[in-house]
């Protein structure tokens, strides 16, 4: 052994498409972690990684499916979903990931949100909440508080946001979570259990996008924010969804937890035998 | 009234409904997933597939819209199901932006557009020609699309087949542009027995293939495709992309691909047109039509040999790519040309583009057959 010089290498290194590094995302940015993060449940999931696939739409967001070295598409803005649909439907073997921003997975493409919830297809959705659209420059989107300042509302955001959980288990998603990238542990477990269910699952990631949200709405750097999740975020699994609303604001909490685990029949077209 | 133990194919003299001779060509290509969301005139081969497919082990799938449908065929062929979706014109400007990512992608899959009146809802159940120009230009950026267009119940079967074999063939999403005059009319179709039927799989990489680049073509241009679930680790992007199948900003990359793309059809052109002739050999006026105005042209023509003028038809069984070389060929300086379509003008400007002569337009805005007395007097109004 004299002699040699061993590099530690990272558990999941084996699921990053090393040779497409560096990566596009800002210093910062929170998607870093949580792809991080997805990669090592893929792994401890114990499915085959050759089943498991990732889909993704457009935005910053939607790249995390080129940096996994498992089959992985990237899609068109918003199509995320039904691409996912025609993947699984057509091979049910495999483990279908669908990793899209808020953008991308409840504006533009919140009606296929809406319908694969409600139909409860076998997919496992994660959504990456930035608060904004960051790939095209930080502009309001969905998941915006009120008030909120970016390039688009530069007067303050006068609609109001989603509550994503809270949308989510209404459509009767059979797991639903909501966690930060600062919560890694919790996230891995919750991403874990999700994996290990069948039918419509999603999770919300809270991640700090400075560029587009963090710096101009009294938040700061990625660090900044990564101190006022610390800051701000309680764990209550059992909270009432429909008031776990989103402020941002410093004295407003953000409630954290897997809130639903429940069964319901997974969708299986008419007629069809599997 | 169908067997308990279903035939895929089922061979056989039918009087059978254009839309309904789509779905069983489909099945009869192999068609193993539909995605769709109902449309007037297209909504009978739904309606058959969703009775068919899944007796058949296939899938059919009624989505939300026409951006989910597309979306959800490009990803099942992904898994390896030959998928389609049938719609009309509203649903196909829906379908433009994925039919692009389809494109991009070099996903085979095929989209049939039974076409109505428009633009917008324009006439729901009434017979138009006029989205044959959205094929060719609909999606954004360049490419070459292929599209076919069925003038009968035989040809909406037959033409189906021909579909998919073209799109496992060059990889690609391919157009079937039907009408809702042929959709909806009954009449004699044969479906020969499955041993009969040419069918065409994708070319698929070799196992185990070790540094093999997802997106590196043959010498035919097409790169074989891998699938989901086979371990290869592939990245699909509907951007620019380097034949690692990686996204790449680049000036080169990116004409290298999009040329590719386009060529990949441009050098199969004569294996992919298709054209049925008739009388053209000493004809000295040529009516140029396709789909359901073919028949009228059909009618026409004959109608004028019979009053000792030399017409002939050539009619456009492939729309794209464009029949060129053989227009410019017939375009010998004395020839005529009358294009009759139900548009105004879309094929007549590609007509003369290619003849360099100014043609007699027959065109109508949709809602009825151009009758046959119509096209008789462009071509007597050509002849004199
Ligand atoms: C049809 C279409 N419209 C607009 C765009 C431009 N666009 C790209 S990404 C994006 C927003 C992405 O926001 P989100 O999904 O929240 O992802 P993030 O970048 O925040 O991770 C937009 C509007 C596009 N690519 N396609
Ligand atoms: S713009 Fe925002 S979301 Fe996009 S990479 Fe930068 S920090 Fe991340
Ligand atoms: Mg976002």
């Amino acid at each position: 052994m004299s002699g040699e010089i061993y590099v530690q290498a990272h558990p999941v290194d084996h699921l990053v498409r090393a040779d497409r590094l560096p990566h596009i995302w800002c210093p910062g940015c929170g998607l870093g972690s949580a792809t991080a993060c997805f990669a090592s449940a893929m792994v401890d999931s114990g499915l085959p990684l050759d089943k498991q696939v990732v889909v993704s739409g457009i935005g910053c967001t939607g790249r995390v499916a080129g940096y996994l070295n498992v089959d992985s598409f990237h899609t068109t803005h918003g199509r995320a979903i039904p691409f996912a649909i025609g993947l699984k439907l057509a091979n049910p073997e495999l483990q279908v990931t669908v990793f899209s921003g808020d953008g991308d997975m409840f504006a533009i493409g919140g009606n296929h949100f809406l319908h694969a919830a409600r139909r409860n297809v076998d997919l496992n959705v994660v959504c990456i909440n930035n608060f904004n659209y960051g790939m095209t420059g930080g502009q309001f989107g969905p998941t915006t508080p009120l008030g909120a300042r970016t390039t688009t509302t530069p007067h303050g955001n006068a609609e109001p946001p989603f509550n994503l959980v809270h949308v989510a288990s209404s459509l009767g998603a059979v797991f639903v979570a909501r966690w930060t990238v600062l919560h890694i542990r919790q996230l891995h477990r919750s991403m874990l259990r999700a994996l290990d269910k069948r039918g419509f699952r999603f999770i919300e990631v809270l991640a700090p996008c400075p560029v587009g949200f963090g710096k101009s709405n009294d938040i700061g750097e990625g660090l900044d924010e990564m101190w006022f999740y610390r800051r701000q975020c309680v764990i209550d699994p059992e909270t009432d969804l429909a008031q776990a609303t989103i402020e941002m604001k410093h004295d407003s909490r953000i409630v954290l937890g897997d809130f639903v685990d429940i069964e319901r029949p997974v969708f299986r077209p008419s007629g069809w035998e599997e | 009234m169908i067997a308990a133990a279903e035939r895929r194919v089922l061979a056989g003299r039918h009087f059978m409904n254009g839309d309904t001779a789509c779905a069983e060509g489909a099945l009869a290509a192999g068609c193993r997933f539909f995605a769709g969301y109902p449309i007037t005139p297209s909504t009978e081969i739904a309606e058959r597939l969703a009775e068919r497919l899944p007796r058949l082990g296939g899938c059919f799938v009624q989505m939300e819209d026409e951006l989910g449908s597309m979306a959800a065929i490009l990803g099942a062929s992904w898994a390896g199901a030959k998928a389609m979706t049938a719609t009309s014109g509203p649903g196909f400007t829906l379908m433009m932006e994925n039919f692009g990512l389809g494109l991009m992608t070099e996903t085979p899959c095929v989209i049939v557009n039974v076409q109505r009146g428009g633009p917008s809802t324009g006439l729901p159940t009434l017979v138009g020609q006029a989205d044959v120009m959205q094929a060719k230009w609909g999606s954004h950026g360049d490419y070459e699309p292929i599209a076919y267009a069925p003038a009968s119940p035989q040809e909406m079967f037959d033409l189906l087949i021909a579909a998919f074999n073209a799109a496992e063939r060059y990889r690609m999403p391919v157009l079937v542009m039907a009408d809702e005059v042929v959709g909806h009319m009954t009449e004699g179709v044969t479906i020969p027995p499955a041993e009969e039927l040419h069918l065409v799989g994708r070319k698929r990489p070799p196992a185990g293939a070790n540094g093999w680049l997802p997106y590196a073509a043959d010498g035919d241009l097409v790169p074989p495709m891998p699938l989901a679930g086979e371990g290869h680790h592939i990245h699909v992007t509907g951007l620019t992309h380097d034949e690692r199948g990686y996204p790449a900003t680049d000036a080169v990359v990116q004409d290298q691909l999009v040329r590719r793309i386009s060529q990949k059809v441009q050098v199969h052109a004569a294996e992919i047109i298709s054209l049925e002739e008739l009388l053209t050999h000493d004809a000295e006026t040529i009516v140029v039509s396709y789909g359901c105005t073919a028949r009228s042209a059909r009618q026409a023509v004959l109608a004028a040999r019979e009053r000792g003028v030399k017409a002939g038809l050539l009619r456009l069984i492939t729309l794209w790519p464009f029949p060129g070389e053989r227009m410019r060929e017939l375009a010998d300086g004395s020839r005529r040309f009358v294009v009759a379509e139900m548009n105004l003008g879309q094929m007549a400007r590609e007509v003369e583009r290619h003849t360099r002569a100014p043609a007699v337009w027959v065109t109508h805005a949709g809602g009825a057959m151009i009758p046959p007395t119509a096209i008789l007097r462009a071509i007597m109004e050509a002849a004199t």
